[in-house]
């Protein structure tokens, strides 16, 4: 091959390089290839991907009624804590005035709840920092300086609408997509 | 006899081998008569403590792996079994975890070595990256293994450590969803980081390969940090330095068997024997005490992805060390300024690991900000311009002269010409 391609003009670094038929072959030819290693490889990196049992775990339905105000339970939804929290009317009023407080990540405690159920806050239990289970769930453990949950691992503080106010965390706790089945049922998924 | 090689061995059967596939030849060359620095110390040592120490975590390992159970709801009753049932599961089990500890340790002394008498300079510098490639990969390793047992700090060191990359704008939380195979830390992460536990040390071990056949083209760097200039600055690898590094093994395994026996769960956390609670995280995670220096710089940032980044950054500033340190000498020996300086690096990075293990708040965050802020000063601004003003000693003029009681004679011609000889 490199006998054949000796022909004076086939030096194509020497100066005026022409594109030659040669060339165009190889590019096609070097295009096809990295096609299918794309196409072979891809299949590989999916796979890691959640599967379909994994997906299909992704709903929970959740009993409100023996949850008294004040109190908070955890449960389970796709392999993570949800805290299910029945806020006090002072806690509810004291997320509304924080609504115009210093807010790294803005949003309104309206946006956070359903309307007309305001005193049930739904969000995911990790800190959005580096995925720890922050505190506060149980009245007897630290709630951090906002009266919501307080995350140990860094010090990350939320308030009583899941809020992050102070800390390395970037975002508010997650609410997670749910609804309400009648008064006191909801679906988490 | 076209097409063979023309071996020089006696022995009947080893020439035979020896003819058709030359590995005998080249054993003898490369270990063998291997020309190497007369001069070397004890620091020497590291390059074949850490071979031996990755061929025990391979032998621990497989037939640990003969007992082991990837499943969330197994994994920690059978590393139990390990330690109770099988026989002589606890001194696998013990080997393997403190000899992770072992090798951070041998690898980092080897470091030190490079930067104390200027190893990663030119010639070496692919040498050096290779070294950044293994140290990388070790740490990926040790973190995958130290989540197998499926414990408190196995689950939250991985949950915290694989959220890292959610700091990543877009991309963050699909890359983090990926790397779990679920939406948290569960079984698929449990399966997926056994494989590659099981892999990575494979690649290691061809990753070490290059790294010994880079050595073997620039030769090795000496105490001095002069280059070799003929045969009397040399000796044959074996028998003086196959003997000089036994030595040092047997220290090693002094050392190795002191914590397997005596104190086997010194450097692990107690929190590890308890199972897996995805529901309640520890009071205090802490990563193994070889990543602390790391996990201090991490937080030192009290943003997310600039803490993220920071901490890749301090790895990634070591590849880039050789184009950094802009001094023509090597040692330390002979750079009087550096000499302190590179001391006072190895404080900060005991301080940065002191830091990385109490909590984020008043005193250490201070301290953790100083010695990473002081960690990239080093490397980006001392190092460059250091290069450019510090006084330098005289070299010597060889090795041989320079370590041997007779002065090894008179020099080839031409080399001794150069008295200031700059690396
Ligand atoms: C670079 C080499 C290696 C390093 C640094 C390393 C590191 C570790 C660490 C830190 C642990 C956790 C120990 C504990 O706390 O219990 C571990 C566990 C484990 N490793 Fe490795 N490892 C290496 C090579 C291997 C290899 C080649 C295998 C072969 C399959 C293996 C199989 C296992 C198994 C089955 C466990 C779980 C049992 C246990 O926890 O003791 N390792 N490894
Ligand atoms: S994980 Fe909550 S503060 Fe870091």
């Amino acid at each position: 091959m490199a006998d054949s391609a000796a022909a004076p003009q086939a030096a194509p670094h020497a100066g005026g390089a022409e594109v030659t038929k040669r060339d165009f072959l190889k590019l096609v030819t070097a295009a096809g290839a990295a096609v299918g290693v794309g196409a072979i490889v891809w299949p590989l990196v999916d796979s890691m991907n959640p599967s379909a049992d994994v997906l299909a775990l992704s709903s929970t339905t959740v009993d409100l009624a023996p949850v008294t105000a004040g109190q908070a339970i955890t449960v389970m939804w796709r392999g993570k804590p949800v805290f299910v929290r029945h806020r006090t009317p002072e806690e509810i009023a004291k997320a509304k005035v924080d609504d115009k407080g210093r807010l790294p990540d803005p949003a309104l405690d309206a946006a956070r709840v359903k309307p007309g159920k305001e005193q049930w806050l739904i969000v995911v239990g990790i800190c959005t920092h580096l995925g720890c289970v922050p505190l506060g769930n149980r009245s007897t453990e630290v709630r951090g300086e906002y009266g919501g949950w307080f995350c140990p691992c860094h010090g990350s503080h939320y308030d009583t609408s899941g809020r992050i106010r102070q800390g390395p965390a970037p975002a508010n706790l997650a609410v997670p997509p749910y609804a309400f089945e009648g008064d006191t049922k909801i679906k988490i998924g | 006899m076209a097409g063979l090689h023309k071996s020089e061995f006696e022995n009947p059967v080893i020439n035979w081998v020896d003819s058709r596939l030359p590995i005998f030849t080249m054993l003898q060359k490369e270990y063998g008569v291997f020309p190497t620095p007369r001069n070397f110390n004890y620091f020497w040592n590291f390059g074949a403590l850490a071979m031996i120490n990755l061929v025990i975590m391979i032998a621990t390992g497989i037939f640990l792996a003969m007992n082991y159970t990837a499943h969330k709801d197994m994994a920690f009753d059978s590393v139990e079994r390990i330690m109770r049932d099988v026989n002589w599961g606890w001194l696998l089990r013990y080997v393997h975890a403190n000899g992770a500890s072992m090798f951070f340790i041998v690898v980092y002394i080897h470091m030190f070595r490079g930067l104390y008498y200027g190893s990663y300079k030119t010639p070496r510098e692919l040498l050096w990256i290779l070294g950044v490639i293994i140290m990388l990969l070790m740490m990926a390793t040790a973190f995958m293994g130290y989540v197998l047992p499926w414990g408190q700090m196995s689950y939250w060191g991985a949950t915290v450590i694989t959220n890292l990359f959610s700091a990543f704008p877009l991309v963050g939380e699909h890359i983090v969803t990926w790397l779990w195979g679920g939406f948290s830390v569960d079984n698929p992460t449990l399966n997926r980081f056994f494989s590659l536990h099981y892999l990575l040390p494979f690649v290691l071990v061809g990753v070490v390969f290059l790294h010994i056949a880079a050595l073997h083209i620039t030769g090795s760097n000496n105490p001095l940090g002069i280059d070799v200039k003929g045969p009397q600055d040399t000796l044959p690898f074996h028998p003086y330095y196959t003997i000089k590094d036994s030595v040092g093994i047997c220290v090693y395994f002094i050392v190795f068997a002191l914590f397997v026996f005596f104190a086997p769960n010194y450097l692990g956390h107690a929190d590890n024997y308890i199972p897996a609670n995805p529901l309640v995280t520890p009071a205090h995670i802490v990563p193994e005490w070889y990543f602390l220096p790391f996990y201090a710089i991490l937080r030192s940032v009290p943003d997310k992805l600039g803490g993220v980044l920071l901490m890749f950054a301090s790895i990634g500033v070591l590849a880039l060390l050789p184009w950094l340190d802009t001094s023509p000498v090597r040692s330390a020996r002979f750079r009087p300024v550096y000499r302190i300086l590179i001391i006072v690096l190895v404080v900060t990075c005991v301080v940065l690991g002191v830091c990385g293990g109490k909590p984020a708040e008043g005193i250490w965050v201070v301290l953790s900000r100083i010695a990473t802020a002081y960690y990239f000063l080093h490397f980006l601004v001392i190092l460059p311009v250091l290069g450019k003003f510090e006084r330098t000693l005289p070299l010597p003029e060889s090795i041989s002269r320079a370590v041997l009681p007779t002065g090894g004679g008179p020099l080839p011609g031409g080399a001794a010409a150069k008295p200031m000889e700059k690396a």
